[in-house]
């Protein structure tokens, strides 16, 4: 194999294991910018799996060839529903966000896998008949080098997922909205003052993190594994919170983190048939997004603050 | 009411809350509560066999909880029990088959083996906390799965590519001829003692050491410790420290006792995930770990009879112990209605 055909064969499956991240990684910007943080990704991410397996297998007579896609819609809104809970917890209730995150993520597991027995009466779902399609992009896909690297055999939700990290830059960096976003989890005292109301600011950076987590959980389980089990996200969340991380809270560099961690999940799975990247035992493609992670938060890689208010509830009033 | 009557009220409240939305899963669901509760207290209580299993559950809850409790004293969140208490079962069965020892040094050896390598996983995230300020709740999720995929990988080195370390010399064994004599041969075993002894230590070190002291007055002020002359950085590491012994013998407990080997895993056990509800219930007391362990480990055993004799599935038990873990990390809304509650007592 020639380094072009590894290029041509690791790059599109990077691509591929990357987009569910990325969606998720950017759901994790927007609720820790606006200062809260959300543990419970992995957990909001079961949920999107679960549901977009179960709305695909119950409409395909119904929505045909576009049931995955309205699959993504159904995931979204539950998985924004249930991101709500951590919402009251950690804004209303003043809960400690990391407390109520890892009690969404048992809460999403539990739920799902109940209604799996409770519907199927086994551990897993059936498979789906419809998943996403592979396409080639007309033009682009005819340039040379770039067009199989990048534009041949795509997913119509890879450029979803660069689309939607993108539009997150753009509404965090370049809207009113999102200098709000970014105040509240900053300073929301200075915030409030201003006239920012920053609890339907923090409870709307929740609620766009549930969904997009759902979101990407469904785009998972719709295009990789094709049906639900106990095993089908497996910590895809938390490398997902650690893309965010990696990618110091920038929805930019989230998705430059989210296309490694792809590009190294990739590697881990496809690695043993490409020359000299079989000899390197899985091991450590597998632990790789994380300790790299691990590394960029102790500051080895350049450094990476999170928002100064993540993980403070705001009490009015108080100083 | 007094403090200490809300700060008993609020656990004790949010665990009533959390089995009544079990039961309305449940009726929702179109089960029979009633049925899924007897179902579940059967599992836990039915005969001695189920007993003997119940308290062999509770005896690693009783670990993972002190492991998150103890950190949660010092004011950090070891999130990283789940791994800690990996490579703890790992280090415990190595010893158990690569030794060939009198019982008297075996059986330790195992032990201090699983501590310290819990020890040593905790040590990364302590450091990098108390050197570079890292929050080691990253940390320790990250370290959760290095350290699932790093047990994998040396499970596999030492059975030759297989997926199981085979089982351990009887010499490095808790086994119990006389628990499983009295308990129908239920897997109990000695390791219960283990564990007591070890709520026991917490809190001679919490409530009767020096160090102790110094540890809650971080976890209380690390700033003002630090004017009264105390070493910060250094009680940091000793909490992740000692949060991650207790982490490790956890999981000496599971390959010294329950299962007498270490395989490869999908995924996590899930219990030092439980051991954050268990610590978080018990109000990172010892004796409220107690509590704790008691009560999740007999849900979660409990909850296996569920399926055979009422048709429900177990995961509603986790819906029940999540549930919970929200409601006590809502406390603040129940102490609200609870003072509210009293004062209109009052004006009466």
């Amino acid at each position: 194999m020639s380094f072009l055909d590894v290029l041509y064969f690791i790059i599109p499956s990077a691509i591929f294991y990357a987009a569910p991240l990325i969606f998720v990684a950017i759901g994790g910007v927007f609720s820790e910018r606006s200062g809260v943080i959300n543990i419970g990704l992995e957990g909001l991410m079961v949920m999107g799996a679960f549901i977009g397996i179960l709305f695909n297998l119950m409409f395909i007579d119904t929505f045909g060839a576009m049931t995955p896609w309205v699959s993504l819609i159904a995931a979204m809104v539950v998985s924004g529903l249930f991101s709500v809970m951590h919402a009251v917890a950690s804004i209303s209730f003043r809960a400690d966000q990391t407390i109520s995150g890892v009690a969404i993520n048992m809460l999403g597991v539990a739920i799902a896998l109940f209604s799996v027995k409770m519907i199927y009466d086994k551990g897993q779902t059936d498979y789906i008949q419809q998943r996403f399609i592979r396409f080639d992009i007309p033009l682009l896909s005819d340039i040379p080098i770039i067009g199989p690297m990048l534009f041949k055999d795509v997913y119509g939700t890879s450029i979803l997922a660069i689309g939607v990290a993108v539009l997150a830059w753009f509404v965090i960096y370049k809207t009113p909205f999102g200098l709000r976003l970014r105040a509240v989890g900053e300073h929301p005292m200075a915030a409030d003052t201003m006239g920012v109301n920053v609890t339907k600011m923090r409870y709307i950076a929740v609620i766009l993190s549930g969904a997009l987590a759902g979101l990407g959980g469904a785009v998972y389980s719709q295009s990789i594994s094709g049906e639900f089990s106990h095993t089908t996200i497996n910590g895809q969340g938390f490398m997902a919170l650690a893309a965010m991380i990696f990618g110091k809270w920038h929805p930019l560099g989230a998705l430059g983190a989210a296309l490694f961690f792809g590009f190294a999940q990739a590697l881990s799975i496809v690695g043993g048939q490409i020359p000299y990247v079989d000899q390197v035992p899985t091991y450590f493609l597998h632990i790789l997004p994380y300790a790299l992670t691990i590394l960029a938060v102790a500051g080895f890689i350049g450094k990476a603050h999170a928002p100064k208010a993540s993980g403070i509830p705001y009490i009015k009033g108080k100083r | 009411m007094s403090n200490r009557v809300v700060n008993i009220l609020v656990p004790v409240i949010s665990v009533i809350l959390g089995l009544l939305v079990g039961a309305i899963v449940m009726l929702v669901s179109g089960y029979d509560p009633v049925q899924g509760y007897a179902a579940l207290w059967n599992g836990i209580f039915g005969d001695t066999y189920a007993i003997g299993e119940t308290i062999r559950q509770i005896t690693p809850y009783l670990l993972a909880g002190l492991s998150v409790a103890f950190a949660f004293r010092t004011g950090l969140f070891n999130i990283g029990v789940e791994g800690q208490l990996l490579v703890g079962w790992f280090a415990a069965a190595y010893v158990g088959i690569a030794f060939d020892l009198p019982m008297y040094i075996h059986l330790p050896f195992a032990i201090i083996a699983a501590a310290l390598a819990g020890a040593l996983w905790a040590f990364i995230p302590g450091l990098l906390k108390a050197k570079l300020q890292v929050h080691e709740v990253i940390v320790t999720i990250m370290m959760n799965y290095i350290a699932l995929h790093t047990t994998n990988a040396l499970i596999k080195v030492v059975s030759d590519g297989g997926d199981n370390t085979g089982t351990i010399n009887a010499t490095a064994s808790l086994k119990s001829a006389f628990f499983e004599s009295i308990t129908d041969y239920s897997r109990l075993h000695y390791g219960i003692f283990i564990a007591l002894a070890m709520v026991l230590l917490m809190w001679f070190l919490l409530e009767k050491t020096t160090t102790g002291y110094e540890l809650k007055a971080v976890g209380f002020n690390k700033h003002a410790s630090e004017y009264a002359g105390m070493n910060v950085n250094k009680n940091i590491i000793l909490s992740m420290v000692i949060s991650g012994a207790f982490a490790g013998l956890a999981g000496a407990m599971e390959a010294l006792g329950t299962f007498q080997y270490a395989n490869v895993k999908g995924g996590f056990t899930g219990i030092g995930f439980d051991g954050i509800a268990v610590a978080l219930l018990g109000a990172n007391t010892p004796l409220g770990v107690i509590f704790g362990a008691v009560l999740f480990g007999s849900l979660k055993y409990g909850a296996l009879n569920m399926p055979n004799e009422a048709g429900i599935p177990v995961e509603i038990v986790s819906i029940v112990i999540a549930i919970i873990i929200f409601f006590v990390a809502c406390g603040y809304v129940i102490r609200y209605f609870l003072e509210k509650a009293n004062k209109k007592k009052e004006a009466k």
